[in-house]
């Protein structure tokens, strides 16, 4: 673990893989709620950091932080999130080459990970899902497309991930979904938060 | 929809409702938005004897017009302009009551980009995850101010406005000055890039919004190739995209990214970054 300095405000506490961030976090979620954390507005999760924003004293809090043993990451004990895709996807067939399989073995081996969100970010309510094996990970494309429309699932390095919105995007659509990812009139507004786990529900494999 | 509320009779460039943003939302890809001065926005606030905190719009480079459906009390701040109520100036930066359907014109701004106009009450928008501001990255919160729209106001505040009728403002920066402290990933940058950063001049590019000031100037050269994982953005980050020149990232900036920050903005220098026109010259400070 390495604790980085951000501005005046903030930490960036560095770990060395995915999943001891992910264990990290989940330790900062358990001390927060039971008030054992110094007052922090923002915990923001990534790759291979978590972000502490809105510190009051970001020195002291490093020199805590740098002492604690972080529990190892066990499975949740609560169900996982079920999306239903159809693996329809304009990128499927380029996703099958690369893994040298049919479009229908893609769908068979995405559908059958358990998948868990490691972060947010690019749009509210995108999760960064990790869960697949190293030998599928995929390129973005080279050329990304203007127009993704939403509910589009989609692959790029490590990840998968779900378009809650219409957006600009250079990842691998392998599929659709009617899950409603974002919706800031409901609570939660996000379907997917750090830590979820999520499971793909196949309803057919098409290419296009 | 009740007469506390006011039609649009001129969007402006870009007019948007803004309070002090959206917090405790981040890990979600949440950006906190907010007035990009918070210093003006507060200040007309207080005029009207609202709370620092109630939304108020923010315009850009050209102003705006507002109809009142019924009387309300308004200050114009920020960035200086002409104001006028039905084509008569009025004061800016001062409390000025506004009859029932008359224009309320806020015009170009003379120096500066942003003005901020307060409504004694405040603007009652939908808040979308406790806030009202408009978040022009991720689409939250109000949508721009568009001719003929129609937003509500909150009903006026019991407090009596303040004793003061004016309140001071730094006034628009002839040179932006941002104070930096280095990191977290300065260590991805040549020591001569990290020179070049601390010494050389900037300018503010038209190419910049509410999500980024983006400069034009010397590049700076990275001493480590390669990609860095994405990680979690703060308000003030300078990063460094692959051209070499550096954003500084305001308040719609994205919550997470995959370029290096090689410093970060010190907050109370940041109103200013809102205020400067393109061409300004920017210098960065390394503070420690």
């Amino acid at each position: 673990m390495r604790t980085l300095a951000v501005g005046e405000r903030a930490l960036l506490v560095e770990l060395d893989s995915g999943e001891e961030t992910e264990a990290f976090h989940a330790e900062l979620l358990r001390r927060r709620a039971a008030g054992a954390l110094p007052a922090v507005t923002e915990i923001v999760p990534a790759a291979r950091t978590v972000l502490l924003d809105g510190v009051e004293e970001p020195g002291r809090l490093a020199a805590l932080v740098s002492g604690w043993e972080v529990e190892p990451l066990h499975a949740r004990v609560e169900p996982a999130v079920e999306i239903p895709v159809r693996y329809d996807g304009p990128d499927l067939p380029d996703v099958a080459a690369l893994w040298g399989v049919t479009p229908e073995e893609v769908a068979r081996i995405h559908s059958a990970a358990g998948f868990r969100v490691a972060f947010c970010g690019f749009a509210p309510g995108f999760g960064y899902l990790t869960g697949l094996p190293a030998a599928y990970e995929v390129p973005r494309r080279a050329t990304p497309r203007t127009a993704v429309p939403v509910g589009s699932v989609a692959m790029a390095g490590p990840y998968t991930g779900v378009y809650p919105r219409a957006s600009p995007g250079g990842w691998q659509l392998i599929g659709t979904t009617d899950a409603v990812l974002w919706d800031p009139a409901r609570e939660p507004a996000a379907l997917l938060s750090p830590g979820t786990r999520v499971r793909f529900v196949p309803q057919g494999v098409e290419c296009r | 929809m009740t007469d506390r509320a006011f039609a649009v009779v001129r969007a402006g460039a870009l007019t948007t409702v803004q309070d002090r943003g959206r917090f405790g939302h981040a890990h979600l890809g949440v950006p906190r938005s907010g007035a990009l001065d918070p210093y003006a926005s507060g200040l007309v606030n207080r005029l009207v004897g609202n709370p620092v905190d109630a939304a108020v719009l923010e315009t850009t480079v050209n102003g705006c017009a507002v109809r009142p459906r019924r009387a309300v009390t308004v200050a114009v701040g920020g960035a200086p302009c002409r104001v006028t109520v039905d084509g008569r100036p009025v004061a800016w930066g001062a409390a000025v009551r506004v009859p029932a359907g008359a224009v309320l014109e806020v015009g170009a701004a003379v120096r500066g980009l942003r003005s901020y106009v307060a409504f004694a009450g405040g603007v009652a928008a939908e808040p979308v995850l406790g806030s009202r501001s408009t978040d022009l990255l991720s689409g939250l919160g109000p949508a721009p101010l568009t001719d003929g729209a129609v937003l509500p106001l909150g009903p006026e505040p019991s407090r009596r406005a303040p004793a003061c009728d004016t309140v001071p403002w730094p006034g628009p920066p002839g040179e932006l000055v941002l104070h930096v402290r280095l990191g977290p990933r300065d260590d991805w940058f040549t020591r001569s890039a990290l020179r070049t950063f601390a010494t050389r001049a900037y300018r503010v590019s038209p190419a910049s919004n509410r999500i980024g000031l983006r400069t034009e100037g010397p590049p700076l050269e990275r001493g480590v190739a390669g990609e860095l994982p994405s990680e979690g953005m703060v308000l003030g980050a300078v990063q460094v995209p692959p051209d070499g020149r550096p954003v500084v990232f305001l308040a719609d900036h994205p919550t997470t990214g995959g370029y290096p920050v090689v410093a970060v903005v010190r907050e109370r220098d940041l109103a200013a970054a809102a205020q400067a026109v393109p061409g300004t010259p920017v210098r960065f400070i390394p503070i420690r």
